[in-house]
């Protein structure tokens, strides 16, 4: 039986945008507007889609590192505990940040220059009530070594390490505290390919050892396809397309999703697809179109979509539930 | 076998590489860069010279700097007097040597306790962001638009001349600046993941702005902080030069150089004013050249 983790439920936020002398906010950017998700235990969900759509911003309200402007985010317990992380005070949110971490992407700004892996890592193990620096030390040290790395390195700085190296000991950082869900945020997009795929086999080796969830943020769906269980598509600040993840590629409900498998490279000649080319760029988060926000790029757009927003529905594919939003699905509804 | 002692070679210079990148460490890479620069290490040299004549200045010199002497009165140099003897017969280089002390205790201890206030201003706000950081912005804008010599005339008229009033207002009208430099660093750094991360372990404010972020934010501070002291220094002179300052009977750089106000001095006995003058330019010479060292050595965009 699966268990929710989180349970999202309308969750916003909204960026004033400031302008003039006085910084009067003349506008919003709405980079997360209205997301409803539910993560399970032990899945690997992915999160997908262009730059600017809003991935990281969802990724961080998530954990508090953006106040969500509207919207509920639940957390589960083991013991099917539910609580509503958005409205906790600063010191109420404690035990529940232990649990959820998150591996940023930039290797090169993730670690700070002026302390050692250990100086830097130790404050949060120390707040988190390991009082001794013996037994910080070694767990730290042992995450390390989980992550094939050597003890010592604790002591070294960060310009020291190349970037895969770093990752890793971003890596180490989230798990320090043995969470339960991991916001993975491109953290391997800035490596090389080779690389990335040691650092994909890792993250999921420690999935399995450790029972961790991920929530797995990117832009390439080449990667998702073979690591996510589920995969939600998002473009501007909403979820389009949330399925398993080979429903996404074989049975695709959504042209946005279309659009952007399409345009993953294939090696397999036979497979070989036509490649549909979005026009124009991503609209302007500030200033959604009015209706699909995705027409003025869709290829099948009609007239419906230029005024009525599509909600986000459930349909079942292969058996699977399978949400998508879009007025020309074909596919009887479920509620 | 052309091939394998290019891969010997390869590695071994892979090996030396590793060996290398390991070993040095950042702040090394600094010193170094601050050592090659030649001006910054003659003004470095130069700084320590005239900041340890005048601590140890009792050792160096057998008069004191306030007695008056009235057989020996406005003598020239010589072996006795190295920079001959003022209108009361007090001896020039020992007065420019304990000048020294308090010039520079006044320009030093400006620029330290000003960064002080800037940065522990700057750091949080400039992190915080919102109405704290609104607030503090107007604040510093306020002291930093409010001439310093109106300043120091409402203070020396209210509350009379002394060393701390002097210091008082250079902290006023200098922790701006301190606090501008601050603020835009962190504004900057509070983007940076790591500062991220450090959140999500849910740290206190305190914990991630003064002991995490300001590391990262320090050296163009030490630079502004040298910058100011030779900036302090001069106005110092400046003010006791024009009776502002501290007052007269205090020996500092700038009451030495305040006997060139009398014409009668001006033309006839250069030693008076002449030699604390060139001390005086020397000093802020030097401490502008660490700053200029200091700036390029640390600069991250410039890391050899
Ligand atoms: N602190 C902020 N203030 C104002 N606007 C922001 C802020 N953070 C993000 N945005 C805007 O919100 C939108 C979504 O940004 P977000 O970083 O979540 O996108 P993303 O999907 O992660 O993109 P990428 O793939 O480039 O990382 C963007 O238009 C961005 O400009
Ligand atoms: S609703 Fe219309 S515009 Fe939007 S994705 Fe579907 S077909 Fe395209
Ligand atoms: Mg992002």
């Amino acid at each position: 039986m699966k268990k929710e983790i989180l349970k999202l439920r309308g969750v916003k936020v909204h960026f004033p945008v400031q302008a003039g002398v006085f910084n009067r906010v003349v506008g919003h950017v709405l980079a997360v507007d209205g997301v409803d998700l539910d993560i399970f235990r032990g899945e690997v969900l992915g999160l997908a889609g262009e730059s600017g759509c809003g991935k990281t911003t969802l990724g961080k309200a998530i954990l508090r590192l953006v106040e969500p402007t509207d919207g509920e985010v639940k957390y589960i317990s083991l013991d099917d505990n539910e609580t509503e992380l958005t409205s906790l005070e600063k010191k109420e949110m404690d035990p529940f940040r232990k649990k959820l971490q998150i591996v940023f992407q930039d290797p090169h700004s993730s670690l700070n220059p002026s302390f050692t892996i250990f100086g830097s890592l130790q404050d949060p193990l120390k707040k988190f009530g390991i009082k001794s620096k013996e037994e910080r030390r070694k767990i730290i040290g042992d995450l390390l070594e989980a992550v094939n790395m050597r003890r010592e390195y604790m002591d070294r700085y960060p310009h020291e390490f190349s970037g895969g190296q770093r990752q890793r000991i971003g890596i180490v950082r989230a798990l320090c505290l043995e969470p339960e869900l991991i916001v993975c945020d491109e953290a391997v997009s800035a490596l090389d390919v080779s690389i990335q795929a040691q650092v994909l086999k890792l993250l999921m080796q420690l999935k399995k050892e450790k029972n961790l969830t991920y929530l797995f943020i990117t832009h390439d769906l080449s990667v998702t396809e073979y690591l996510c269980d589920r995969i939600a598509v998002m473009y501007l600040g909403r979820i389009v397309e949330l399925c398993d993840s080979e429903d996404l590629y074989n049975n695709t409900l959504h042209p946005y999703s279309e659009a952007l498998i399409s345009a993953i490279p294939v090696a397999d000649l036979d497979k070989q697809t036509k490649r549909i080319v979005l026009e124009g760029d991503v609209p302007s988060p500030v200033n959604p179109p009015k209706g699909c926000p995705f027409h003025p790029r869709c290829p099948k757009a009609t007239d419906i979509c230029k005024t009525e927003v599509p909600t986000l529905k459930k349909y079942s594919t292969n058996g699977n539930e399978h949400y998508a939003s879009c007025h020309l699905i074909d596919l009887p509804e479920i509620s | 076998m052309a091939k394998s002692s290019l891969d010997k070679k390869f590695d071994q210079i892979r090996k030396r590489e590793e060996e290398k990148t390991f070993s040095t460490k950042k702040r090394s890479r600094i010193v170094n860069k601050f050592l090659n620069n030649r001006l910054a290490v003659l003004g470095l040299i130069i700084f320590t010279i005239i900041i340890l004549a005048s601590i140890f200045a009792p050792l160096l010199s057998p008069y004191d700097p306030m007695r008056v002497d009235l057989r020996s009165m406005r003598q020239p140099p010589s072996f006795d007097h190295w920079f001959g003897t003022d209108s009361t017969g007090r001896d020039v280089f020992t007065r420019v040597l304990f000048g020294g002390r308090v010039s520079i205790f006044i320009g030093l201890g400006s620029a330290i306790l000003s960064a002080v206030v800037g940065i522990a201003v700057g750091c949080y706000a400039g992190y915080k962001g919102g109405w704290i950081d609104v607030i503090a912005l107007r604040i510093s804008e306020i002291f930093m638009s409010f001439p310093q010599i109106i300043l120091v005339l409402l203070l020396v008229s209210i509350t009379g001349q002394s060393l701390f009033n002097l210091m008082a207002i250079f902290i006023l009208t200098g922790w701006g600046g301190m606090y501008r430099l601050a603020r835009a660093r962190m504004l900057s750094l509070r983007e940076e993941e790591y500062v991220q991360a450090l959140r999500s372990f849910g740290l206190s404010t305190f914990t991630i702005c003064y002991k995490h972020m300001l590391p990262n934010a320090l050296s163009p501070i030490m630079v502004n902080i040298t910058l100011s002291t030779a900036m302090f220094i001069l106005t110092e002179a400046g003010l006791s030069f024009l009776g502002l300052g501290v007052p007269l009977n205090i020996p500092t750089w700038g009451n030495i150089l305040n006997v060139a106000q009398d014409i009668l001095i001006l033309q006839n006995y250069w030693w008076m004013w002449g030699p604390v003058g060139i001390v005086i330019s020397v000093f802020v010479l030097c401490v502008n050249f660490i700053g200029d060292g200091l700036r390029d050595s640390t600069d991250p965009s410039q890391q050899g």
